[in-house]
């Protein structure tokens, strides 16, 4: 690693001030940016350590919706069960380690093609809550690792609505346990949504094929014969092809299970 | 350099660190703690295994900064006051838990933070917890026995494999 110093803020307004110099990166869980930062692929100044702000920890009813701070780690939310889709996939990432550490935020924003939340967040229609403004989950997710957060931008909550029925699968690359493909499907009332994780070149997306086929008929055959379409991932672990067969696999198990 | 003060196994300590020194560097080189071992130093492997306020996070993915303040376990503090083995620890000699022993003091500190939450695992909570600590030696069966000794249950349950 390169040298840097850590600042350890305890309000949300020193964060933002101790962001504001380009050298400078938030620090969240470090489940991703520590082993970056050990192979030298960043080179911040400063690290701004969210860990000890109070004001981003905690999850809370809020009318409809739960309010989950953006240093809220997976742990906590694996055994609030409000949603218990959403905790369900919260259990599932990595491993009791590295759940007390890693927070909602850090994985929003790092935003890897292969990460559950960001399926969980999109699924559920959820609204991203920034130190400046509320980016709904659609216009958040902007490509591979990128995200509409501006340089010293940083997520201070979701606002996640309570679905009638709700289910994710994953199917985990196993030396890793990322998801190989993961499937986030909600419905309340008619409105479906599927997010999917894992596959895509462009980061999780709306299968929105497959969502009109279940809000007319919310079952898994619904989706017979169906793939979706686009630039599917193709690497060591898994082909193009075999990722789109997963897709559909997947979204058909995630409706049997809501 | 900054102070960073913590307690480990009880023992209020306070030493120099840079902001890039891991917890697990801190422990083994500025404190001499070298129990906690660090085996891939990028959050796979479990080796680096130590509580924090209670909680299993792995030392190697953590800075000794973001410590400050806070209440360490180790493997050092997993012995009895009379330096005899700790339940977990006597569990795991008995059954055969370990061959090199290179992995297991993340093993003990995963099982301490499992039994604390769940007294009376069963072999598949044991098997989900230990899901980020690798073993190479053991095939992890021993390991599982050893995990359902500690917790005063049966292990002639758990088939042969
Ligand atoms: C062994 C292992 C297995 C894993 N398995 C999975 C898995 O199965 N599924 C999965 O989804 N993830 C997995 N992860 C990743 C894990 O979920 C990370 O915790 C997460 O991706 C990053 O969150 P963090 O809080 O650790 O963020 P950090 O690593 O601290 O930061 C990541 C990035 O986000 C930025 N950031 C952090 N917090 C904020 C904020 N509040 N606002 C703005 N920017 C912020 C940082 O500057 C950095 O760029 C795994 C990690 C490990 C080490
Ligand atoms: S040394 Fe920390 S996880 Fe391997
Ligand atoms: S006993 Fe050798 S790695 Fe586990």
């Amino acid at each position: 690693m390169y040298e840097f110093d850590i600042e350890k803020p305890s309000t949300i307004d020193e964060a933002v001030a101790a962001l504001a110099s380009d050298e400078a990166q938030a620090l969240g869980g470090g489940q991703t940016l520590i082993p970056t930062l050990k192979q030298r692929l960043a080179a911040p100044g400063v690290l701004v350590s969210l860990g000890g702000i109070d004001a981003l920890k905690g999850i809370r009813p809020e009318g409809d919706t739960l309010v989950i701070g953006a240093g809220t780690c997976h742990a906590d939310v694996a055994a609030d069960g409000t949603i218990p889709a959403l905790s369900a996939l919260a259990a599932g990432i990595g491993d009791p380690a590295v759940r007390n550490r890693g927070t909602i935020g850090g994985s929003l924003a790092n935003n890897d093609p292969s990460a559950c939340y960001p399926a969980g967040v999109l699924g559920l229609g959820a609204t991203v809550v920034t130190n400046q403004r509320e980016i709904g989950a659609g216009d958040f997710f902007t490509g591979l690792f990128e995200t509409a957060l501006e340089d010293g931008e940083i997520i201070t909550a979701v606002k996640l609505p309570r679905p009638e029925a709700a289910a994710y699968v994953k199917f985990e690359q196993p030396a890793s346990r990322f998801a190989l493909v993961g499937v986030f499907v909600s419905r309340t009332g008619t409105e479906v949504r599927v997010a999917v994780t894992g596959a895509s070149e462009d980061g999780v997306f709306r299968w929105t094929e497959a969502e009109a086929a279940l809000s007319a008929n919310f079952a898994p055959d619904a989706l017979d014969g169906m793939s979706p379409d686009g630039d599917m991932i193709s690497d060591i672990h898994g082909s193009a092809e075999y990722r789109a067969h997963l897709v559909a696999v997947l979204t058909k198990r995630a409706v049997a299970a809501c | 350099m900054a102070q960073v003060s913590m307690t480990v196994n009880g023992k209020a300590v306070s030493a120099e660190a840079e902001g890039r020194t891991l917890l697990s560097q801190f422990l083994r080189e500025t404190l001499g703690l070298t129990g906690t071992h660090v085996g891939c130093d990028t959050g796979q492997c479990g080796a680096c295994t130590v509580h924090v306020n209670g909680r299993m996070v792995k030392s190697c993915n953590m800075f000794a900064a973001e410590a400050d303040g806070a209440r360490i376990t180790t493997i050092e503090g997993m012995a009895e006051a009379d330096g005899s083995l700790g339940a977990i620890q006597a569990a795991f000699r008995e059954h055969h838990g370990l061959q090199c022993g290179f992995c297991t003091p993340g093993m003990v500190m995963a099982a301490a933070a499992l039994l604390a939450d769940n007294p009376k695992p069963s072999e598949a909570d044991i098997r989900a917890h230990l899901s980020g600590n690798l073993c190479r030696c053991t095939g992890y069966h021993n390991i599982v026995k050893a995990i359902m000794a500690a917790s005063g249950q049966d292990v002639g349950a758990i088939a042969a494999e």
